[in-house]
């Protein structure tokens, strides 16, 4: 029972992360039809946001939300700078500039901040146990679920009930119809790199409050993962990203069960390897629809 | 109110839409009829501002389209229900109605929707239904109400009867009749030619990118070539 629950909190942990960083991949892929291979990066824009406010002596629930609303602003100015000017190319020139944009950025971060790891104060309350039973819980992995979870249900009200939420969904359904009933293009790319720069921001402040340090980059494991979610899940559809992350959650957790000590290096290849399953048989993912995307 | 000279639409190489010019005056039902691959669609793509127009002239009221981007053009009184229907099938029907109002003030769109679904009812009944799981017939309801939305002086509509059977057919073309009787300009593309030419006022047929024949719709439905091409022994 206390391994049970314990199993559970760990993926709903991990699952929460993934999903959060592939709905944001999935929200600009619905419309512009491009996996942004920058995304994890607005994590680590996120640590740097984070770690110079704390430096300046910003109480740390305040920066928070500064250094989330900074990501966000960071991915809107991506789309201005970097793919607006290449708006109408072909996804796969989009793809290869969000290579460049990351490479960059690592670079620029190294240079101007540093290579290494820099270390970020988390406040006491998000560190030690809580014991219930014989259960022990990480205090961040509550944070995490809690923060993820409240999140995910304020996106997906958002997303249902207000008029640019519901004008985004359109957009990702049919662009060039949707432009026909007067919706404006570029203000719905724009709050959609806007709403993956927040995604991104969210999931690094519970990436890092387990971790608690920055390092240029801090984004590339955690937006391989979301990668595979998106994938595992299906591009097309929010659906899919949730589904994807908390099955690649389930699926990390389960193998850090099953696998035996001696065997546990090959946890990430058997989740490759689940991934090319998936490619093989199921390419469009465990929800499959047709969007789309602006040509 | 609409008024197209000398358009050409190229597809890269392939000229789609060769130097046509015709015209749709206030209150009229125009059709173009065609085969496929005729180059309708791609007018009625070219007038909405969904492909960029190689060379010509479309001016709406006396108003220059050339520089007028896709999203301002229902601003100016115009709307569009696409061929194949292309209703957003992620969203529910309600939401497809307020994509269709989104420039809308807010506090006309509630009024506007029950105002459309008054012509629609089915649409009432399924509102919360995703649109993707409507059949092919609502579906089009719901693609011409959303085009509906913004109470639109000039409507446009591409294919509305492809795909449907043939009583889901009759009852679209007693709605288009329907809106030309309250008034509302409509430009509407059809392989229907029976259909269509029995509601039309006038009637262009585009073969190849070019018009080859216009005229009343009551004219062209005695025209001995038109039996022939379109009408076949159907007719």
């Amino acid at each position: 029972m206390e391994a049970f629950a314990q199993y559970l909190i760990a993926v709903l942990n991990l699952g929460s992360i993934y999903a959060l960083l592939a709905l944001g991949l999935v929200v600009v892929f619905g419309l512009l039809g491009f996996l942004n291979f920058a995304h994890g990066d607005l994590m680590a824009l996120f640590g740097y946001c984070l770690l110079f406010q704390t430096l300046w002596g910003v109480p740390f629930w305040i920066a928070v939300p500064i250094a989330i609303v900074f990501a966000g602003l960071c991915a809107v100015a991506m789309e201005r700078i970097a793919f607006r000017p290449l708006r109408g190319h072909s996804p796969m020139t989009l793809l290869i500039t969000s290579f460049a944009i990351s490479g960059a950025l690592h670079v620029i971060f190294q240079i101007t901040i540093s290579p290494r790891s820099k270390p970020i104060p988390i406040p006491e309350i998000l560190s030690g146990y809580i014991t219930f039973g014989d259960v022990f819980i990480g205090r961040a992995q509550i944070f995490t679920i809690i923060v993820a979870v409240g999140s995910l249900l304020a996106l997906r009200y958002f997303l249902a009930n207000s008029r640019l939420g519901v004008a985004l969904r359109a957009s990702a359904a049919d662009f060039d119809v949707a432009r026909a009933m007067g919706i404006r293009a570029n203000r719905v790319i724009a709050l959609a790199f806007f709403l993956s720069g927040v995604l991104a921001g969210v999931a690094a402040l519970l990436w890092i409050s387990q971790r608690g340090a920055v390092f240029p980059t801090l984004g590339l494991t955690p937006m391989i993962k979301a990668l595979i979610a998106a994938i595992i899940g299906g591009l097309s559809n929010p659906k899919g990203a949730l589904y994807g992350g908390f099955f690649l959650g389930a699926l990390e957790a389960t193998l850090l069960n099953v696998l035996s000590d001696d065997l546990v290096v090959f946890r990430d290849a058997a989740v490759l390897l689940i991934l090319v399953f998936f490619l093989v048989f199921r390419p469009n993912g465990i929800i499959a629809t047709n969007p789309e995307p602006m040509r | 109110m609409l008024k197209v000279q000398d358009l050409d639409v190229r597809y890269g190489a392939v000229a789609a839409v060769k130097g046509i010019s015709f015209e749709v005056a206030k209150g009229e039902l125009v059709t173009v009829i065609g085969a496929n691959g005729a180059g309708k669609s791609t007018t009625l793509n070219a007038v909405m501002g969904l492909v960029p127009l190689s060379g010509g002239e479309i001016s709406l009221n006396g108003k220059s389209l050339a520089r007028v981007p896709v999203e301002n053009r229902i601003g100016m009184g115009m709307s569009y229900s696409p061929e194949g229907r292309r209703v957003f099938k992620t969203l529910s029907v309600l939401e497809n109605l307020k994509a269709g109002g989104s420039t809308l003030a807010k506090s006309k769109t509630e009024a506007r929707i029950a105002t459309v679904m008054d012509r629609f009812p089915t649409l009432r009944e399924r509102r919360n239904q995703d649109a993707g799981t409507l059949s092919g017939g609502e579906q089009q309801m719901l693609a011409i109400a959303r085009a509906l939305m913004t109470d639109p002086e000039f409507l446009i509509l591409d294919e509305p009867s492809l795909g449907l059977a043939p009583k889901i057919v009759s009852q679209v073309f007693d709605i288009i009749a329907e809106l030309r009787e309250a008034g509302v300009t409509i430009l509407l593309v059809e392989q229907n030619v029976k259909k269509s030419l029995a509601v039309a006022d006038r009637a262009y047929v585009m073969e190849l990118g070019l018009i080859v024949k216009s005229g009343p719709a009551h004219e062209m439905s005695d025209d001995p070539d038109i039996h022939d091409s379109y009408l076949g022994a159907a007719a």
